[in-house]
């Protein structure tokens, strides 16, 4: 989008007498001097070259940037997000090692510079089972976020731009969805071993990360969609969007070009905080006995695992996932704050 | 007539409300020929930009034509699919909205804004697109328009957004341009600049103009044809010279009364139409003016005029008293007013 206008490179610039005469030629007369009529007139005067062109990313971005809570918070987040992509070749340990003599030997170690979150009581190092539960936790997280706000932003412009029966269609199926018992649904699915789509077809079940976000993400795209519905109902009334009608622009088009980008502020703010939810989610699924079993780990099932160790001398092994998971999800907060304030237009510049 | 682009024939537009049935529009017929300005003048609520709406397709529910025709170069428009219509909507039918501040979308730059109505109808190729709304930028009159270009609509000051709307209006060469109070939410300073940049595309293009207002200044400087609207229907119209000196009907002198003029007694209060429009809901049964007309007549309270002849040409008033009217204004200027 940032290019192709004549013009505007810098060898183009002209001094400022030549820039002034330039628009006091190029003013009102204009109007009359150059032909509107001939199609293969294009421009090919150069401009001088103004202020530099500052673009709404840019905004955006030094409007978050002053968000000292946020930016900290993304930082921590991508460290984080790092550690578990890079889990194995940070860590000297496997997260499921082979239980010899040796791992054995290891068991119920308190933190220490050796084993930073200790160990569990059949010798496994802990931290590392944290970074490759975060590994899991963070693609559930992502993997909703991303699904759910597909789903709601289609039902919701679908419903949203047409209007009339397509609207009162899509949202009775989004009330339809939004007044199931969330969590009893999500246990019955998650539960499943070999869950179907109405028996056509199989779908993965959510003992993989797959079949996770797909259940969490099939329960939470609701709110996305009603945002979305919302949001177009307002933007259909002004005035460039009735200007791009009139100008016989597509349906399509008025759709993509109009209503989604003046949306984007309230899409990225809700697929933010869907990340820290779905964590969230997954964790309460895990803990519950549902969802990624082990011995693959998730933030859920790790804690689960730990819950008896509640009172002993071993509680620093529900300590660390726990903390990891308050942690992400504060963060991810934290960062769906400061886009929020970020992409709101209404703010100072 | 034989050469109108555009012809109106007894348009009847209604909008469904709680209420009942709103006549908005009530058997209107206007046309216009290329390269002439018809002005379509009334105060809020008098039907004009639902006229102006109907010719584009737009009237959307509850509103619906209930009557009458539109032809556009010969053809029925109420004819069109959805389809055809949409071809023609920014390609031969283009329209300029009140409201520049809201008319462009704020997550485009501007630039690309014109070249995308450039690529719906006649343009293929994104570049040259982009290059030549640079150029129709530059033709309204936005000074360094390759950069300006490239700039988002909230760095455009109000009158440069109506020239960048004039810009993606005449950008494919419209047949009929519709203007909907272009100059309204403008500065006074700027309006006259705007409409300069409106009449020197119009010529440019040849474009027959549609020029919906309730600004008698702004038609004096551009209309060539005038017609007056109260209450969904044409109370006069004629050429700018008759409409304007010869007016005959006592709803245009009321407009013009209440114009401030420069030579005018300043010590006097501006003359006012007492009263206000009727609701579009209850319409008298006679003429709409009655209850707000100095010269009204038993008549005029049962028996609704009918627009007729008053001058050579093209002159048609609807006002029983329209051949009396300037002997009754004159009369009516003497006495002084309270």
């Amino acid at each position: 989008m940032s290019s192709e206008y004549p013009g505007s490179r810098p060898q183009d610039r002209l001094t400022h007498q030549e820039r002034v005469r330039e628009s006091a030629a190029g003013g009102l007369a204009a109007a009359g001097s150059s032909g509107l009529l001939d199609t293969s007139v294009e421009s090919d005067d150069a401009y001088a070259v103004g202020e530099p062109v500052r673009s709404q990313w840019r905004l955006v971005v030094r409007r978050f940037l002053r968000h000292k809570l946020a930016v900290i918070s993304l930082v921590i987040l991508l460290l984080l997000g790092a550690m578990a992509v890079f889990a194995s070749s940070i860590s000297p340990y496997e997260f499921n090692p082979t239980l010899d003599a040796a791992t054995l030997k290891e068991a119920r170690q308190s933190p220490s510079w050796e084993h930073l979150a200790g160990t569990d009581k059949l010798g496994r190092d802990q931290f590392t089972r944290v970074l490759f539960a975060l590994q899991k936790s963070l693609l559930v997280g992502l993997g909703v976020a991303f699904l759910s706000v597909v789903i709601g932003v289609i039902v919701g412009s679908l419903a949203g731009y047409y209007g009339g029966w397509v609207d009162q269609a899509m949202m009775r199926i989004t009330d339809l969805v939004l007044v199931l018992p969330a969590l009893a649904v999500l246990l019955i699915l998650a539960s499943n071993q070999n869950p179907s789509f109405f028996g056509l077809f199989d779908l993965p079940p959510a003992t993989e990360v797959s079949g996770m976000i797909l259940i969490i993400a099939i329960l939470g795209w609701m709110p996305m969609a009603r945002i979305v519905r919302g949001e177009y109902l307002s933007l259909r009334e002004k005035e460039y969007v009735e200007a791009a009608i009139a100008a016989g622009a597509p349906a399509r088009r008025i759709i993509l070009r109009h209503l989604l980008p003046n949306t984007i502020g309230a899409i990225v703010v809700f697929g933010t905080l869907a990340v820290g939810l779905a964590i969230i989610t997954e964790a309460t699924l895990s803990f519950l006995g549902a969802g990624i079993q082990l011995p693959d780990v998730s933030l859920g099932n790790l804690i689960s695992d730990a819950e008896s160790t509640v009172g002993t001398d071993l509680a620093y092994l529900i300590f660390f996932p726990g903390l990891m998971l308050f942690l992400v999800v504060l963060c991810v907060n934290f960062v769906g704050d400061g886009l929020r304030d970020a992409l709101d237009p209404r703010a100072v510049r | 007539m034989t050469d109108a682009l555009l012809e109106v024939r007894d348009l009847k537009v209604e909008f469904k409300t709680e209420d009942g049935v709103v006549a908005a529009v009530n058997g209107v017929s206007f046309w216009v020929a290329p390269g002439e300005t018809l002005a379509i003048v009334g105060e809020s609520g008098s039907g004009k930009s639902v006229s102006a709406l109907s010719v584009m397709g737009l009237i959307d529910k509850p509103g619906r034509i209930s009557g009458g025709d539109i032809l556009f170069a010969g053809q029925s428009l109420l004819a069109l699919s959805e389809r055809d219509y949409r071809r023609l909507r920014g390609g031969d039918l283009a329209m300029i909205f009140q409201d520049p501040l809201s008319s462009l979308n704020p997550a485009f730059r501007v630039g690309d804004q014109i070249a995308e109505a450039l690529l719906t109808h006649t343009y293929e190729k994104k570049d040259a697109a982009r290059r030549r709304a640079a150029t129709l930028l530059a033709d309204v009159g936005i000074p360094q328009a390759g950069d300006r270009a490239r700039d988002y609509p909230h760095q455009f000051s109000g009158g440069m957004r109506q020239r960048a709307m004039i810009a993606m209006a005449i950008a494919n060469k419209p047949k009929l341009l519709i203007a909907d109070e272009p100059t309204t939410a403008l500065d006074v300073t700027i309006q006259a600049q705007v409409l300069e940049v409106l009449q020197a595309a119009q010529q440019e293009t040849d474009a027959a103009m549609l020029l919906i207002t309730h600004d008698l200044g702004v038609v004096a400087g551009i209309a060539d044809r005038v017609a007056v609207m109260y209450a969904g229907r044409i109370v006069e119209e004629g050429t700018l010279d008759e409409v304007f000196y010869e007016s005959r009907h006592p709803y245009t002198l009321g407009l013009l009364n209440s114009l401030p003029r420069l030579d005018s007694d300043r010590s006097r209060p501006l003359r006012t139409i007492p009263g206000t429009p009727p609701s579009v809901l209850s319409l008298p049964p006679g003429c709409a003016l009655a209850p707000r007309c100095p010269y009204v007549q038993d008549r005029c309270r049962t028996e609704r005029p009918e627009l007729e002849a008053v001058g050579p040409e093209t002159h048609r008033s609807a006002c029983f008293r329209s051949a009396e009217l300037p002997a009754l204004a004159a009369a009516l200027e003497e006495v002084p007013s309270s």
